[in-house]
Formats: structure tokens, C-alpha cells, sequence
């Protein structure tokens, strides 16, 4: 499986990352490019090693062993300069707010040479309404879109999301991504950790699931799991009524034969086509069912 | 976002060169803005208004009411006295001076490290320098608008009189400046110690309350055992009271310091030495984020 993007003009890339915990690996070997302008999404179960993974991206946390290289430069040593090439948007903050939207995006912009305009990012999160009010009065989904606003307010060349969708509405979520989609236009390199199967499929060029430590798969959103695990599944009900399920590359024919054979529209007819959610969920039990075989053939 | 989003980004590009330097604000313009920001989250914060700003007025209110009856305050038989709001007027200040720098920094700034406010901010090219200048520039405003403050309230309200002379304000002055200065620092030093933002204002109010009770704050110090007054001494309130008492009380008042003196260079020495120390543990112990918990 190749694991990597050509070219090496990657925004981000890993090599034989690893991270302990007292002898026990969060992160266990992980290689990985990612190109700049590309948006790339990390699927994972909590306690897979996504954010330890992330927070080593972002200079938060160290390594314990593997090469990283961050927009060129070791995370480790990252200084000022290359922070403010960075946007990172973190889990859940519960800062007490005492300042207004309009305040705090100012504030965070005078950190940076050529931040945006802060009128014109708080339209882009969609919170005009809610420029004056202070922080500590929004609900959790208007935070949570201050939270983006701060991440994107420095013009970064590359912009972490964590879970940033977490307590919007869906109507929030689309304008969120097209928010997304128009940082993506302007060349924005974007690594998105999220829960949301559909977002990321909406959003991400390529994804990579991380199960135990490592990364067991990366691919195009459309790519992933492979041609097999995308076949689709035809489903219906038999004279007997017994549920029948068939994969098949050609859907259209084995429905079109089953209702002759039956003589009618079967009962219960289904054609579905496997989502990145369902082709998630195969590789996790794959993966699942993988560990418990090697912990039975060690006992 | 707009075509002339693009045109500014290419000229900032320009700008910066090929290592992303030269336009990004400096450490000090950045820290300027802080102290504002900070300022303004401070007055909008009712717990560090009250438990901070306002407590020292509150409390010398309070004395001057309770003992008004007990009658003046004498350095020795027959000596002139005066009022028990005016002996303890210097022992606010000094409070204020500790409660603005210690207790509001090291809950403030362990909230901080708590609620992801730091960490935040660790992601962000803010250099901690500009921080530091942001947080110490905080508690000087505030510092003074307080003793600005107490000292009003007292001239007015209280009737308490203010000195007359020079010198006593040039010691007011440089007391008051290297107190809240070394208040700040150790603030910023025993941030490190709650282990959570939750518990900050436990670990901490403990602490500062304690050192105002043995350090002549609330209790007369002369009348404290010598055990007490020892122990006191090896904390800077015990020498930012006695300054300022130096500073506002009349100079007969001198023999009921430990020595029977003023001692101003000791109180020079004490609080230097501790503003080293401060500065050393808030050096070695200040992270934006605990890296590898």
C-alpha cells in the first residue's frame, strides 16, 4: 500500500512516527505525506492515537522516535516564525469568555504580519449577529465557529481541525464546510480529525484510518478500503420471505433478474452502496477482530 | 475569500521573504496589547473585582467601623496615637499589593493552563515574553488604580490623614514598585502548583490568607508572639507591611517594629531576593501546555 504522496513539496510528513507512554505505544509507526493545498482527514476510534498524533503535528507534544517535517520544519523546534504559518483548531476549549467575538478575533490577529480581516472572518463563520457578544454567552456550536474563526484568523498555510464540527446544527455543518471548501480554493492545507464519516467524505481529497497506533489505510475519500469493500450490496425478500443479500459490481442486472424470476417487484428491495461510514466500520472490526485472534494465539 | 485577499497575501508573502519574518509585530507591541486585553478581562471578571480589587478597601471599611470606639492606636504610654484606620491603612496597601500580584496571577494563570486558554494560546506565534508583559502590566495598572483607590477612600470616607511629606511618598513609592513587582513574579511561580484549574483558588487563597494574618495585615504585628513575627519574616508581605508603615505611619511608630527601626534596607533586601526567586521558578516551571503528561 503506498502510503505517501509524491513530491517534496508535502505540507506534512512522517516517517516511522512513534509515541510511548511508559513502554505502551499510542503511536505505533506511522508514515505519512501529506501535499500542500491537499485536505486530508484522520479516522480513527478515541484512543486510536489520532490527537497524539495531531498534538506531535502541532509542537504540543514530543516524539519518541520517527522523522517529522511540518511546512519544512521539525515540530519540536518550531518557533514563532513557523507557528504563524499554522492554524489549530483544538478540542473543546472552555476558556471563561469574558470578551466579545469582535474582541477576541482583533486580539488574536495582532499576534500575526497579515491576519485577516476580522469583519470579514466572522462573516465566514456566520456569527454577525454575534460580533458584540461576549464569548461566554454563545451556545456550544457558536463557540465552537469562534473556535474556527480564531484558527483561520492568522492566514494560515496550514490549518489543524479537531473534531470542529462537534454541536452544530446540520444547517451549521453545511455552512461550515463550505466555509471549508473556500479556505481549500484559496490553497489552504487542511488536516481534519473528525467522528463524522460524512464530513470527512465531503471534504477530505484523502483519508487515513488510524486503528491500535498505526495507519491502516490511507486513500482517496472514494479510494478507501478498497474496490471490494465498495462493492454494492443488492437486498430483498424471497417468496419465503427470507431476507436475501447479494454483492454484485452490477446491481442493476441481478434486480432486474431476480424480478423476473419472481414475476414482480420483489419485497423489501434494497441497492446499497457501501458509505465511507459502513467501509469505516468493516475496518475497525476487521481490525478488532484481528487483535483478539493474536491475543488468542499468544494464550 | 476576495481577489484582494489574494493581492495582500502575495504582497505579505513579498514582504516576509522566503523565512515568514520582518512584518510579524513585536514582542513588545504585542505585549502592550496584552496588558490592555488583560486590563479588560480583569474589571470583567466579578470574582477578581471583589476577592482582589476590592477586598483591602472592603476590610480597612470594615476595621475603621468595628474599632471606632476602641479608641487611637499609641506607640507607647502616653505617646500620640492615631486612629485604628489609619494604623491599618499600610497594612491594606501592602494586602492589596499581595492580593494583585500573588492571589489574582496564580489563579488567573492557572485557570488558564485549566481551560485550555493557554494551550490555545501555545498554538498561536504569541511569544510568552509578550505574555509576561501582558499579565505583570495587568497587575500594575490595576495595583495602582487599587492603592489610587484605598488611599482616596481613606483620605475622604475614613478621615484618615494622608502624609505630608516627600519622603514618605518617594517610600511609599519604591516599596509599592518592587512589591507588586515581586507579587507578580511569585503569582506567576505558584501558578505551577494547583494541579488543576479547578483547584486553583483552593491551593492558593489558603495561602495568601494565612501570610496576611501572621504578617501584620489584620493582627497588629507588635502584638503577634516572636515565634509568629520570625516565621512572617521570611515571607515578603511581612516586609511590604512594614514599608509601608515606614512610609504612612508617624515616625514614633518605629519602636514597635521588631527591631525598634524601620529597617528599609532589609525591606529592600527581602523583597529583591524574593523577586529572584519568583523570577526562578516562574523561568523553570512556566509551559504552555504540561508537553508530555
Amino acid at each position: 500500500m503506498d502510503m505517501t504522496a509524491s513530491g517534496t513539496d508535502a505540507a506534512v510528513r512522517i516517517r516511522g512516527l512513534r509515541k510511548t507512554y511508559g513502554g505502551v505505544a499510542a503511536v505505533d509507526g506511522i508514515d505519512l505525506d501529506i501535499a500542500r493545498g491537499e485536505t486530508f482527514a484522520l479516522l480513527g476510534p478515541n484512543g486510536a492515537g489520532k490527537s497524539t498524533t495531531v498534538e506531535i503535528l502541532e509542537g504540543y507534544r514530543l516524539r519518541t522516535a520517527g522523522e517529522v517535517s511540518v511546512l519544512g520544519i521539525d515540530p519540536a523546534h518550531g518557533d514563532l516564525d513557523w507557528k504563524a504559518r499554522l492554524g489549530i483548531v483544538l478540542q473543546s476549549a472552555t476558556e471563561s469568555g469574558v470578551y466579545t467575538v469582535r474582541e477576541q478575533l482583533t486580539h488574536f490577529g495582532r499576534f500575526f504580519a497579515d491576519p485577516r480581516d476580522v469583519d470579514e472572518v466572522i462573516a465566514a463563520v456566520g456569527l454577525q449577529e454575534k460580533a458584540g457578544t461576549r464569548i461566554s454567552k454563545l451556545s456550544g456550536g457558536q463557540r465552537r465557529r469562534v473556535d474556527v474563526a480564531l484558527g483561520i484568523i492568522g492566514r494560515p498555510e496550514l490549518l489543524f481541525l479537531d473534531e470542529p464540527t462537534t454541536g452544530f446544527d446540520p444547517e451549521a455543518r453545511r455552512e461550515f464546510w463550505n466555509l471549508i471548501r473556500g479556505l481549500k480554493a484559496e490553497g489552504t492545507t487542511i488536516l481534519l480529525t473528525t467522528h463524522y464519516l460524512d464530513e470527512a467524505a465531503q471534504l477530505g481529497d484523502r483519508a487515513g484510518i488510524i486503528l491500535g497506533g498505526r495507519l491502516v489505510d490511507v486513500g482517496g475519500v472514494d479510494e478507501l478500503g478498497g474496490r471490494e469493500a465498495r462493492v454494492p450490496i443488492v437486498r430483498w425478500r424471497d417468496r419465503s420471505g427470507v431476507t436475501r443479500e447479494v454483492r454484485t459490481e452490477a446491481p442493476a442486472e441481478l434486480v432486474a433478474s431476480v424480478a423476473r424470476e419472481l414475476g414482480g417487484e420483489p419485497a423489501g428491495l434494497e441497492v446499497i452502496r457501501p458509505s465511507l461510514e459502513d467501509i469505516y466500520l468493516q475496518l475497525v472490526r476487521a481490525a478488532e477482530a484481528e487483535t483478539r485472534d493474536d491475543e488468542e494465539a499468544l494464550a | 475569500m476576495s481577489e484582494t485577499t489574494t493581492t495582500t497575501t502575495a504582497a505579505a508573502h513579498a514582504a516576509r521573504g522566503s523565512h515568514g519574518r520582518a512584518t510579524r509585530p513585536g514582542m513588545l507591541r504585542i505585549g502592550a496589547s496584552r496588558i490592555a486585553y488583560e486590563i479588560k478581562g480583569y474589571f470583567r471578571s466579578p470574582d477578581a473585582v471583589f476577592f482582589t480589587f476590592l477586598f483591602p478597601i472592603i476590610m480597612l471599611g470594615i476595621f475603621t467601623a468595628a474599632f471606632s470606639a476602641a479608641g487611637d492606636i499609641q506607640p507607647g504610654p502616653g505617646a500620640e496615637g492615631i486612629s485604628v484606620g489609619a494604623y491599618y491603612l499600610p497594612g491594606m496597601l501592602a494586602a492589596g499589593m499581595l492580593l494583585s500580584g500573588v492571589q489574582n496571577l496564580a489563579v488567573d494563570i492557572a485557570t488558564e493552563k485549566g481551560d485550555g486558554t493557554l494551550k490555545r494560546l501555545g498554538g498561536t506565534p504569541l511569544s510568552p515574553v509578550s505574555y509576561f508583559l501582558g499579565k505583570i502590566g495587568q497587575v500594575f495598572v490595576t495595583a495602582v488604580l487599587q492603592a489610587g483607590l484605598l488611599l482616596l477612600v481613606s483620605a475622604t470616607l475614613f478621615g484618615i490623614a494622608l502624609p505630608a511629606t516627600t519622603d514618605a511618598w518617594l517610600t511609599f513609592a519604591w516599596v509599592f514598585v518592587l512589591g507588586v513587582a515581586t507579587s507578580a513574579l511569585l503569582g506567576i511561580a505558584l501558578s505551577a502548583l494547583p494541579r488543576s484549574g479547578k483547584s486553583a483558588t483552593a491551593v492558593v487563597i489558603p495561602i495568601v490568607l494565612v501570610l496576611q494574618f501572621i504578617s501584620g495585615v489584620y493582627l497588629r504585628f507588635n502584638i503577634l508572639p516572636e515565634w509568629m513575627q520570625n516565621l512572617a519574616s521570611v515571607f515578603p508581605l511581612k516586609w511590604m507591611a512594614q514599608g509601608m508603615r515606614a512610609a504612612f505611619l508617624p515616625d514614633d511608630f518605629k519602636v514597635l517594629e521588631q527591631n525598634q527601626e524601620w529597617d528599609l534596607g532589609w525591606v529592600a533586601i527581602a523583597l529583591v531576593a524574593w523577586l529572584v526567586i519568583g523570577l526562578v521558578i516562574s523561568r523553570l516551571t512556566f509551559r504552555w501546555i504540561r508537553r508530555d503528561a
